[in-house]
Formats: structure tokens, sequence, C-alpha cells
């Protein structure tokens, strides 16, 4: 079948298919199981009401359990078996306690991607939070502010493939003494007059390079959110600073910032969990190569290239418990909301 | 907040300054992709593509006409013609220096005769003009080489994007790649809105015990990496047949989009009016009718921000789609994964690889420009994945 048209009819089940069930599911309760007339309609009515959030729920909390809930608990699993196929061609998995970790914590590539995505964890939130912070200052004080803001936010729409594309450009090298076709080697050989580096293959600041790209595609995502933070600042609070003498610097940090510190938690963490599960951009620049390993590249590798599902499984285990002190910061947060 | 720094001409030019350098220099790696996709293998390999946009000087290998036309005038045997013709130039070319051996390119001025090997004299004029003389009849098969600096102007071409759109070359080709991405993308990005649409409205409107808790796990569900995911669904997937393909990356995308499409959609649920759904629950409406025919309708900029955020991820995917889609036949390969295989094929070529990485980035770019406000809605709504 076309793909195509096998995506068309897709649409139509997946939608349909929803539709119809909550459509049927909600007269099949209110007509025929509690139906709101004879002797128990007002009983009826209360206890089709009770019953038809969940009607409305299924769907979504089956799809969640499945693909989310189910995946994390099968993880734990996993990475504490070992998958070993039997002679007549069945795959069993023998539980092995802890031996995935440990072999784990043998393997340098291992410990050269912990430090490196921690590395990683510095860096980029900062960077993007402090440019962001940075243009959206800037940005608000202008008339044409807003086509800025625009541009500097477009390299979000970029894929983390593109925008490799993009900076490998950037970081091109040529034989020495032929014309530079990358910016930061033409740069370089303009400035110093040394020959071109081969950047991308220079170990410890190739993973800086890398970190740009990523900084170049979040910061567009930071000054947004702060653009808008900066906006929501009471603007009696900066006048009073002005009648007291305060200059533009001070009234930035001292009044501006308290403020909005906040919204830079909600920034950072935000960053930082996209950090955490970067992937794309290693993949396609170096591969991990060169002393550039992330965590999640060293799963990749694990899981598709070594085919040790027990390791990957450990490694993507270690993703999942740097995640959790921002987990559990959200869903706190989120509870005192809705209180 | 313009008065603040509206007292303080200069702080405002500094400004004005620094904001432009910081837009330059978002924006410049992205123009270069875009100028090399639109020049030829050999200038982008020749010169750097911020000199595309302005006249270069050149160094160009040409030749004269073969031997087998000269004609002989007077007892001498004579070349002449222009160096240029032939060749795919505008006509206004001015050159600067000519020579005749590699060693030395500029030997020349326009309109010096130069003394070649055996008695043969050969003068170029600045607009390619030559005249090539010998006392002995000229033997070879081809004519002499002459080496010609010249400016010449800014060249673009479309035949980049003829290679990779419609050549049909199996390894270059965007066509197929971005067919399939579309498949991908426009199916994983409806059917979550749909029933993410049905949960937040239960979790928006609805009373019942366990609310709560529910919002609170789908807060939870919201940060777990997909790559917890991988290894236990592709083992479902290949255990309950649907195996690699287009039905299990529909399936991921939807699972994986859910937390964020329940989310972003609760919260502005949660902010809607609510005399319209009681006035319309006291005219006896059902919650169903409410749902289609008030809260939907009233929802369109949130499910528009959700279907943007969905839209993007899924087409700008590489990680799902390796693992979910791609089989060992390679058929429905998507186009970030396309771009990956030929960075590892084509490392070198850069007119194809900026061609198709444009060719992929286009979509997007699109969508960005033409729905940026939805996006920024979206994002200050629900500012978590």
């Amino acid at each position: 079948m076309n793909p195509a048209f096998q995506g068309l009819l897709t649409i139509a089940i997946g939608v349909g298919g929803c539709l119809s069930y909550f459509y049927f599911s909600n007269q099949f309760l209110d007509k025929v199981l509690f139906p709101a007339r004879g002797p128990n309609a007002g009983k009826n009515i209360n206890r089709a009401n009770l019953v038809r959030p969940w009607l409305f729920l299924l769907p979504a909390i089956f799809a969640l359990g499945l693909y989310l809930a189910y995946p994390v608990v099968e993880t734990i699993r996993l990475s504490l078996t070992e998958r070993q196929t039997l002679s007549d061609g069945t795959t069993i998995y023998n539980f092995v306690g802890l031996a995935n970790y440990a072999q784990m914590s043998a393997d340098p590539k291992f410990w050269e991607a912990l430090i490196n995505n921690m590395l990683w964890l510095i860096v980029v939130p900062a960077m993007s939070t402090a440019f962001g912070l940075l243009a959206a200052q800037l940005t608000d004080r202008i008339a044409w502010g807003n086509i800025a803001k625009s541009l500097i936010f477009m390299p979000m729409a970029i894929s983390f493939v593109g925008a490799a594309v993009i900076w490998k450009l950037v970081y091109d090298a040529r034989p020495p003494g032929s014309e530079q076709i990358g910016v930061l080697n033409a740069v370089y050989v303009w400035l110093t007059g040394n020959d071109p580096q081969q950047w991308l293959t220079t170990p410890f600041w190739n993973s800086f390079l890398l970190m740009i790209v990523l900084i170049w595609i979040q910061t567009g995502f930071a000054m947004v959110i702060l653009s808008a933070a900066l906006r929501g600042i009471p603007e009696e609070t900066i006048e009073a600073a002005i009648v007291d003498g305060a200059n533009p610097f001070q009234i930035f940090f001292k009044i501006k910032m308290p403020q909005i510190a906040g919204t830079i938690v909600v920034v950072w963490t935000t960053i930082t969990l996209v950090v955490l599960k970067i992937f794309d951009i290693v993949f396609a620049m170096t591969n991990g190569q060169w002393g550039t390993q992330v965590l999640a590249n060293y799963m990749f590798n694990q899981l598709f290239v070594a085919r040790d599902w027990g390791v990957g499984s450990a490694s993507a285990m270690v993703i999942m418990l740097l995640v959790t002190p921002i987990l559990y910061w959200n869903v706190r947060n989120a509870r005192k909301e809705m209180r | 907040m313009d008065n603040i720094a509206g007292t303080k001409s200069s702080l405002t030019w500094a400004v004005h300054i620094s904001v432009a350098a910081l837009v330059a220099l978002w924006l410049f790696p992205t123009v270069g992709l875009f100028v090399s996709s639109f020049r030829t293998a050999d200038q982008i390999a020749t010169s750097g593509w911020w000199k595309a946009l302005f006249p270069t000087e050149q160094s160009l290998t040409l030749r004269t006409a073969d031997p087998d036309t000269q004609m002989s005038v007077d007892g001498v045997y004579v070349i002449e013609g222009n160096l240029f013709t032939g060749e795919d130039l505008s006509d206004e070319i001015d050159m600067s220096a000519w020579g005749t051996s590699s060693r030395d390119i500029g030997a020349y001025a326009p309109g010096d005769t130069a003394e070649l090997r055996d008695g043969e004299r050969i003068t170029v004029q600045a607009n390619g003009d030559y005249r090539l003389e010998s006392p002995v009849e000229m033997e070879g098969s081809r004519g002499q080489r002459i080496f010609v600096t010249a400016e010449l102007p800014p060249d673009f071409t479309l035949e980049n994007y003829q290679q990779v759109l419609f050549s049909g070359n199996a390894t270059d080709s965007m066509a197929k790649a971005f067919f399939n991405t579309l498949t991908v993308t426009i199916p994983a990005t409806i059917i979550p809105i749909v029933v993410a649409a049905f949960a937040a409205y239960a979790l928006a409107w609805m009373d019942f015990p366990g609310r709560a808790l529910l919002i609170a796990v789908i807060v939870g569900l919201l940060v777990v990496p997909l790559q917890l995911a991988l290894i236990p669904l592709l083992k479902l997937h290949l255990g309950i047949g649907i195996g690699k393909g287009y039905l299990g990356t529909w399936l991921a995308h939807t699972g994986f989009g859910l937390p964020l499409a329940i989310y972003l959609l609760r919260n502005y649920m949660v902010g809607l009016p609510r005399d319209i759904i009681e006035n319309a629950r006291v005219d006896g409406a059902t919650e169903f009718q409410i749902f289609t025919k008030i809260i939907l309708p009233l929802s369109f900029p949130a499910l528009a921000s959700f279907a943007i955020f969905q839209f993007l991820w899924t087409w700008n995917d590489l990680l799902v789609a390796k693992v979910f889609l791609i089989d060992a036949t390679g058929q429905t390969t998507v186009m970030t994964n396309q771009i990956v295989e030929l960075l590892g094929t084509r490392g070198g070529n850069w007119e194809i690889l900026a061609t198709a990485a444009f060719v992929s980035i286009a979509v997007p770019l699109l969508v960005f420009f033409a729905m940026q406000k939805y996006l920024v809605r979206g994002l200050l709504a629900g500012s978590v994945k």
C-alpha cells in the first residue's frame, strides 16, 4: 500500500475512531447504562457523571501508560538482565543483578560521556539563558525589536540535524594554503596567520563547538520566555528606581533580575532537559568520536551498534536518574499551583 | 520601557548596534548554508560563501582554439578568437592579468604579447580577444593553455536543487524522503490532538477523585526522556507484529506527544469562562456536546500552539524515525536520516549537503514564520518540554 494513502487512512481511522469512541461511549452511558429517566433518573445522572471522566481519559491514559510509564518499568527490568538467544531461536532474559552497571562503569567511553554531559549541563543552559536575557533586554527597547527577536528565535524551527550541517560548514577546514571555506578557519587564519585547524577533531575544545550549536538553537527560546517576564514587571518598581537615581545597569541587576528569578529557573531547567537528551547534534557531527561522546549517543551505540540491551538500558537509567530531580521539582510546583 | 534608555542617546545607539550584531551573528550560519546551496561545487571549494555575494577575482584556465583552425596570412600561421567563447560567463568580463604558465599565471597585462616556444607569439586583450601567431605550422590536437585572472560577477545556479529533488539519484534524492517525512508528520500531529483534547477537558472541567494525582503524573511524564522508551517499545512492536514501519512511528509520536498536549490544553481550558459551560449544562447540553460545540472552538489557539510544536518536533526528529521506522531496506527513510547519511557518503560535497539540508528546513521555517504567534503563546503557556 502506498504510504501516503496509508497515512490518510490512519488519520481517518485514528481521528474517526477516537471521535466515534467518545461519541458512542457517551451515548451508551447516557442511554443504556444509566438512562436519565424512570424512578432512578437523578441517581443515574450522578452515576453517569462519576463514570464519564474516565471515558474521556481512557485513550490518553492507555497511551501514556503503554508508551511512557510501562517503558520506565521495563527499562529498569532490562537493565538488570542479560539477553540470551537459545539454540532453538527463542530469546530469554537472564537476571544478572547489577552486572550491566558494573560493565558500564568499567567502560572509559561511558565516563567520557558522563563528564561531557556534565560539561554540557553547565555550559549550555548558562550561556543560552545569558544570551536570551541579553537579547530580551536589548530588543525590548528598540522599534525593530520584534523583527530582531523573530530572527534570533528562528533556529528553534531548524532540526538538530539541519543545524549540524549548518555548523559543520562553519567549522570546515581546508588544507593549509588553500582558500578556507569555513568561516571559523577563515577568521582564524586571517587573524593569527597560523595554519587552519581541524576544529571538530581537536579533543576537549570540539565539545564546546558542539555546545555552541545547541546554544544557538536554545537562545531564542530563552529570549521569548524572558522577554515576556520582563514585560510583566510592574512599571512602578522601575520608575521608583529611576527617581532614586539608579543607573540602567543597577535597574537591570537589582530591580529586574530578582523579579524574574522564577522564570529564569524555569528556562534553565527546560534547557537542562533538552541537554540531557541531546543526541542528534553529536550523532550527526562527530558520532561521539574524538572525545565528544554524550550519554544519549553512548546509549544509542550500545543499543543499535553493540546490540547490548542490558548496558543500553543501564545507560538510559542514568539519564532517567539525572532527570529525576527536575521531575520531582516540576511535580511539586504543579501541585503547589493547583491548591 | 523606552523611557529608561531614551534619557541617554549614546546608550540607545549602543543598544541598536548590539542588537544588530547579535542578529547578524545568529543569522550568519544559516545564510551561509542558503547561499552555498545556490553555488556550484567548484565555487564552494575555491572561495568562502561570503565572497559569493560580491564580484570576485578568480583565475580561470582556458584554451585557444584548436590548431586545425589556423589560417595562413602573409606567410604567418594565425589563430584568432575570443578565450571566453563557449564558456558559460556573462559578457562583461574585464581581465586584469593573464599568463601562459601555471607557475606564473599573472605574468602579462592585457594587450601584452608573450613569446612562446618555437617562435610563437600570443597577444591577449582585456575582453578575451587573442591572436596567436607562428612562423611555422602549429601542431597538436588542442589549443594553447591560457591562465586568466578576471573579476567575475556573482553567479548562482539552481542545478543543486535539480540534482537533489528531481534527479532520481538514490543517494542524493530528497524527494522520496520528503514525502516519507510528510507521511510521518501529519498523522503524528493530528491524532495526539484528538486524544489529548478529550482528556484535557475531563481534567479541566470534570470533578472526580484522583484528578489532582493524574495531573501530577502527567507533569511528571512530561520530562521522562524518550530514550527510556526505545527498547521496551521496539520489543513490544516486534512482539505484537507491528514491526518497524509507519504505524509504530505514529503510535510512538502520539504517546510521546501526549503529556505536553494534555498539559497545554488543560491549562488553556481551565482559563475558559465558567459561565458559558454552566449555562450550557443548565440548558441540557450533554458533556459531549459542550466539548465539541463550545470547548473545541474556543480552544483553537491552544490547539494551534500544540499542533505547531508537534509538527516541528516530528518533522525534525531523527531518533524515533531511526528506531521505529527505518528498516534495512531504507525505503522509509526520512529527511533527517537522509542528511546524516549524506554527511557520511558526501561529506565533502557541500553543494549537495547544503541543498539537502535546506530542503528539509524550508518547511519548518515557513511554518515558523507563518504561525510564530501561536508558537510563542504555546511556549509561554507550557515551557516545560
